[in-house]
């Protein structure tokens, strides 16, 4: 594993940006230049990319399984969007009060999902999400209900910077989102705290033996994971002007527990690499064929737990470990 | 006064339903720990053959239902054999993604065969009539739903509490290893009650074609409700399975009708107020 390595070095492998993640940075960046025309794509691209993290960090570091996570996306979405309408539109503002939200959310929830075996996890999660979306569908004066939340204005960038029609702000912004979140998370999971979560992944039972507070662990890593999954969301609610329910529903839920997945668990480039593979994929064939694109997720799903366990992560682990050897 | 006891119906017919979806998901999780989120999905198989059984073979809609109970099982058995069997020792995430995926699949298969739109199925007539019971109108299907909902929980609660199977059952759920110490084929009671679990899906998938419509998102739309009965009934019990799906089955038709602005909120908020009470579910045995 990657992370491994990441303790010892300079400033920039402490941070995360080495190997692979330069290249998938490098790559980032040149995706600007290489398809202009696209960049609304990539946009949402860099979103699904730190949603992906944000779930990474919960199931393949912390080892919770989470069938609700969209739950804290749209929080952050309509945190976003609701704030950008009273009149504080400056993105950046809503950024922050978007990860407060969504993260005070998941602290307030922490009790009742560090409890509980992996059932009762799935559950709880799933009824949490159900009932967020059915209190924002029910709450149209504040959301929109089924309508959505369209029709609101966001602030120049640093007030410099207006968000353009091409969407090349938007890009700047989203992938100035991702970078950060990264190199933020990739800190974390290097961390001692970081370290902890593994173990407690491994296993739950004997963590405490050696003096780790499971429980407070966990809680700290599903509000953090919240707080981020919310930021995804206020970047997409601002980049696309545009709240809706679907940013809530199961369907996202349970995307993102496949991109993280397929990605590779535990593993942020893989991860990273996996969202926006799997992004790039669902543009191109869903608009294609909807329904093909949907058995052919299945099958892959499927699959994945048979062979090519690890994901997109584990490949390029086996890639580098055949170059270097 | 008579409002109140039609909606009841409907809500214990509703919970009947739910209760025939749920019985075998709740004894796969009890027994085989196996989270399947592909239950809805056999539901949903199950109802599509009954439809071009009924609709394009001409068969009565009575004598399609064994032949569902049968070929579901059937299907069920044979992929517990081949594929489901090896995941039971994999994580819970695993087997998510698993049954998700089969679930997307078998959504997909259906849109792509009979197309999104709703289908329906045709009920002898003399089963929809209204029957008048102390003086209430009550929709004869409602009835025949209650009944038949009726029959299988106490089938089932026979099987299970009665029989030499029902007991090498309940012994795995309690303790599979000492089961097996004991000389039960465990592998084998696997095969059964998947077979059984899935069949019953089927059937319960058909029978709420009248009630609850059908198109390809049905394998994912009773899945909450399904999930929270089994985890509000504990999973590998029969009764709780029952009193579960009856107590939401009446709670959501009775919240639908007097007070719609409230939604499902009642349901969710239900579930996760007793999860957070009793993570095993009121009648919990493991899991």
């Amino acid at each position: 594993m990657s992370t491994s390595s990441a303790t010892q070095g300079g400033f920039y492998s402490r941070i995360g940006i080495q190997g692979v993640t330069l290249v998938l940075f490098a790559g980032s960046i040149a995706s600007y230049f290489l398809f202009p025309e696209h960049l609304a794509l990539l946009t949402q691209l860099f979103v699904l990319m730190v949603f992906a993290l944000s779930y990474d960090l919960l199931q393949g570091h912390g080892g919770i399984v989470s069938l609700g996570h969209a739950a804290f996306f749209g929080l952050g979405a309509y945190a976003a969007a609701i704030l950008a309408r009273t009149g504080y539109n400056d993105p950046l503002l809503g950024l922050v009060f978007a990860a407060i939200v969504s993260a005070l959310v998941a602290l307030v929830l922490t009790p009742i999902i560090v409890r509980g075996n992996d059932f009762t996890r799935l559950l709880v999660t799933l009824g949490v999400a159900s009932l967020v979306y059915e209190a924002a569908n029910r709450m149209r004066w504040l959301t929109g209900g089924a309508d959505g939340l369209p029709d609101f204005e966001i602030a120049p960038l640093l007030g410099l910077y207006r968000f353009d029609f091409e969407g090349r702000t938007a890009f700047i912004y989203s992938f100035a989102v991702f970078a950060l979140t990264y190199m933020f998370l990739w800190r974390v999971v290097t961390s001692p705290f970081g370290l902890a979560l593994r173990g407690i992944r491994e296993n739950a039972r004997r963590m405490p033996a050696i003096g780790s507070p499971v429980r407070r662990h966990l809680a700290v890593a599903y509000t953090l994971s919240g707080g981020v999954a919310g930021i995804a969301g206020a970047v997409l609610a601002q980049t696309s002007r545009f709240a809706s329910l679907d940013m809530l529903g199961f369907d996202r839920s349970a995307e993102i527990m496949m991109v993280a997945t397929l990605g590779g668990s535990g593993h942020m480039v893989g991860v990273s690499v996996g969202a926006a593979a799997f992004g790039w994929l669902k543009d191109v064939l869903s608009t294609v064929s909807p329904k093909y694109w949907q058995l052919g997720l299945g099958i892959v799903l499927m699959l994945s737990v048979f062979v090519a366990r690890g994901g997109i992560g584990s490949l390029l682990d086996r890639l580098r470990f055949r170059r270097s050897a | 006064m008579s409002n109140l006891i039609t909606v009841t119906v409907d809500g214990i017919a509703y919970g009947m339903l739910l209760f025939l979806f749920a019985v075998g998901l709740s004894v796969t999780l009890g027994l085989m720990r196996f989270i399947n989120l592909a239950h809805g999905a056999f539901a949903m198989g199950g109802a599509y053959l009954a439809v071009v059984l009924v609709n394009s073979g001409g068969l009565p809609f009575l004598l399609a239902l064994p032949l569902v109970f049968i070929a579901t099982g059937a299907v069920g058995a044979v992929m517990e054999r081949s594929v489901i069997r090896h995941l039971y020792d994999r994580g819970a995430l695993q087997q998510v993604l698993f049954s998700i995926g089969l679930a997307f699949a078998l959504s997909a298969i259906a849109t792509i065969v009979f197309g999104p739109q709703q289908q329906g199925v045709q009920i002898p007539s003399w089963l929809l009539g209204r029957i008048s019971i102390f003086g209430l109108q009550i929709s004869g299907y409602r009835v025949f739903l209650v009944v038949s909902g009726a029959v299988t929980a106490a089938a089932l609660a026979y099987l299970f509490d009665y029989t030499l199977f029902g007991a090498r059952i309940r012994a795995a759920v309690d303790n599979r290893v000492a089961a097996e110490g004991i000389g039960i084929k465990v592998d084998r009671l696997f095969v059964t009650t998947f077979a059984i679990g899935s069949a019953l899906a089927g059937v319960g998938g058909a029978l709420s074609i009248e009630m609850l419509g059908l198109d390809p998102t049905f394998a994912f739309k009773y899945l909450t409700m399904l999930l929270m009965i089994v985890a509000i009934g504990g999973a590998g019990s029969i009764e709780g399975s029952l009193l579960a799906a009856l107590f939401l089955g009446v709670v959501d038709a009775l919240f639908k009708y007097f007070l719609p602005e409230a939604g499902s909120f009642v349901i969710f908020g239900v579930l996760v107020a007793v999860l957070v009470v009793r993570p095993n579910g009121l009648r919990g045995r493991t899991a």
